[in-house]
């Protein structure tokens, strides 16, 4: 076998990509359990808090960031576990491609595959919420600036824990701390909305953190990827 | 001198044995003195009375809390970039006295709180922060913890307590905010400027959890290092 071919970073980071996302379609439902997490989740405030449409208008944002906070966080365990088990992550990282790039492309699959529905559905669930346009709006956008860093976060935690028991466990000790400004900084923009002040403070700060986190996270994690690999 | 002599753990681990002693006394004395004067001598506070007296334990111990951490961090660096089994060992044990000190404060902030805010706790910027920091240090030991191989344990808890430090400034940060745009502050953490005396049994106590983290850590380091050295003939010929 000696005519691989070399093949260049970015139609590998592409392929990485596609794979990842073919892949997880032909098992939908585990992509499908975690987007109706984050629905059946948001509903349950309903059910325990009562009727208030008040009530409920002014904790919404904070509900619906929370219900994609967790439900981003439960499918991190997938981002590298399978590709370990079977051992295409070893095979990535010893080829010679930098796995920088592998890193980057995982966290991306799993944002198109949990953050991106989460965005998509959010504002129908904010109608639950009694939320009107301009709140529905703030909300699509906050989620869209912020659930790449909770992926991009996330992987690093995702790389920490690669094939440790009770891994699903301990990612949310380690990655729920850090999430924090990103929670803060959307539900903050949604609840300015709702109060009638400018938001752009919680919307800028939301792009500063994932700006950050595009530099530093996918660097991490190669780095936690090869100690927990080799 | 050779300044790395003491890097290795064949060489440290006498030294310690030593320091250690040293260390222990001397937080006995500072943080009896300290709170001699704190709780004996220093007047009563005219606004908060005698309850104000929490502070010599309470603040010494947030400082701790927060340097600890930072210091453990630092000593992740370390023992990423020289390799240093040392650093790491350090670092791991660290974490569960900066985790103590974390609780203290939090604990003693609420007995303080209590009579003078009226409320065991509040979602003030400074609280919430330290709980968070709380929060870090349990997901450090817990993935300190939960990996077997003590050189992928190390690494991997190292990279976590580096980007805790690097966050932790970005979560006080967005914690403020958020405490400012929910409610404005009614309570003000800083208050009237302090006397001297309270000034100063504060830095006696301070220093007294310096020498006393110095000991525990030191201690605990020393069992580390018995415990994954405990195949090598020096392990085997120091026991006591």
């Amino acid at each position: 076998m000696n005519n691989r071919q070399k093949i260049s970073a970015l139609s590998m980071m592409f392929r990485i990509l596609k794979r990842d996302i073919t892949v997880a379609w032909r098992r939908r439902s585990d992509v499908m359990s975690v987007f109706f997490f984050f629905i059946i989740a948001a509903s349950l405030f309903p059910l325990g808090l009562g009727v208030d449409l008040k009530l409920l208008h002014s904790i919404a944002p904070s509900v619906l960031w929370v219900a994609a906070l967790l439900s981003c966080m439960l499918s991190l365990p997938r981002m590298f576990e399978t590709d370990h088990v079977d051992g295409t992550l070893e095979q990535l990282i010893i080829s010679n491609q930098p796995i920088l790039l592998v890193a980057m492309m995982k966290m991306l699959a799993h944002w198109v595959l949990s953050g991106l529905p989460l965005v998509l559905i959010a504002p129908l669930i904010g109608l639950q919420f009694n939320l009107n346009m301009e709140e529905l709006q703030m909300l699509a956008l906050s989620l869209l600036l912020g659930t790449p860093t909770l992926s991009l976060i996330g992987g690093i935690g995702a790389a920490l824990t690669l094939g440790l028991r009770g891994g699903g466990v301990l990612i949310a000790l380690l990655v729920l701390p850090l999430y924090i400004p990103v929670l803060v900084f959307g539900s903050g923009a949604v609840n300015a909305v709702t109060m009638g002040m400018s938001a752009s403070g919680g919307v800028a700060l939301l792009g500063a953190v994932l700006a950050l986190a595009l530099i530093f996270a996918p660097l991490t994690a190669s780095y936690a990827l090869k100690i927990s690999v080799e | 001198m050779n300044l790395f002599k003491y890097a290795s753990p064949q060489t440290f681990y006498p030294l310690a044995g030593k320091l250690i002693l040293w260390f222990a006394i001397g937080a006995a004395i500072l943080i009896l003195v300290g709170l001699y004067i704190g709780l004996l001598v220093a007047p009563t506070d005219f606004q908060q009375g005698d309850s104000y007296r929490i502070i010599y334990i309470h603040v010494p111990a947030a400082w701790f809390s927060m340097f600890l951490y930072v210091v453990m961090a630092g000593y992740a660096i370390m023992g990423l970039t020289f390799n240093a089994k040392l650093a790491y060992m350090m670092a791991k044990s660290i974490a569960p006295t900066g985790a103590m000190f974390t609780f203290v404060a939090l604990i003693t902030g609420a007995f303080w709180g209590k009579p003078t805010w009226g409320a065991w706790w509040v979602w003030d910027a400074r609280l919430t922060s330290e709980l968070i920091l709380l929060f870090l240090y349990i997901g450090y030991m817990s993935l300190q913890a939960a990996i077997d191989d003590t050189r992928r344990s190390d690494r991997a808890s190292a990279i976590l307590a580096i980007v805790g430090v690097i966050n932790v400034p970005i979560i006080y940060f967005s914690v403020k905010w958020w405490n400012t745009l929910h409610q404005g502050s009614s309570i003000n953490t800083s208050g009237s400027s302090m006397a001297a005396i309270m000034l100063q049994a504060m830095l006696i106590v301070a220093i007294g959890f310096w020498l006393y983290s110095t000991a525990v850590i030191l201690t605990r380091v020393r069992r580390e290092i018995e415990e994954r050295a405990r195949n090598t003939a020096w392990v085997n010929e120091t026991k006591e």
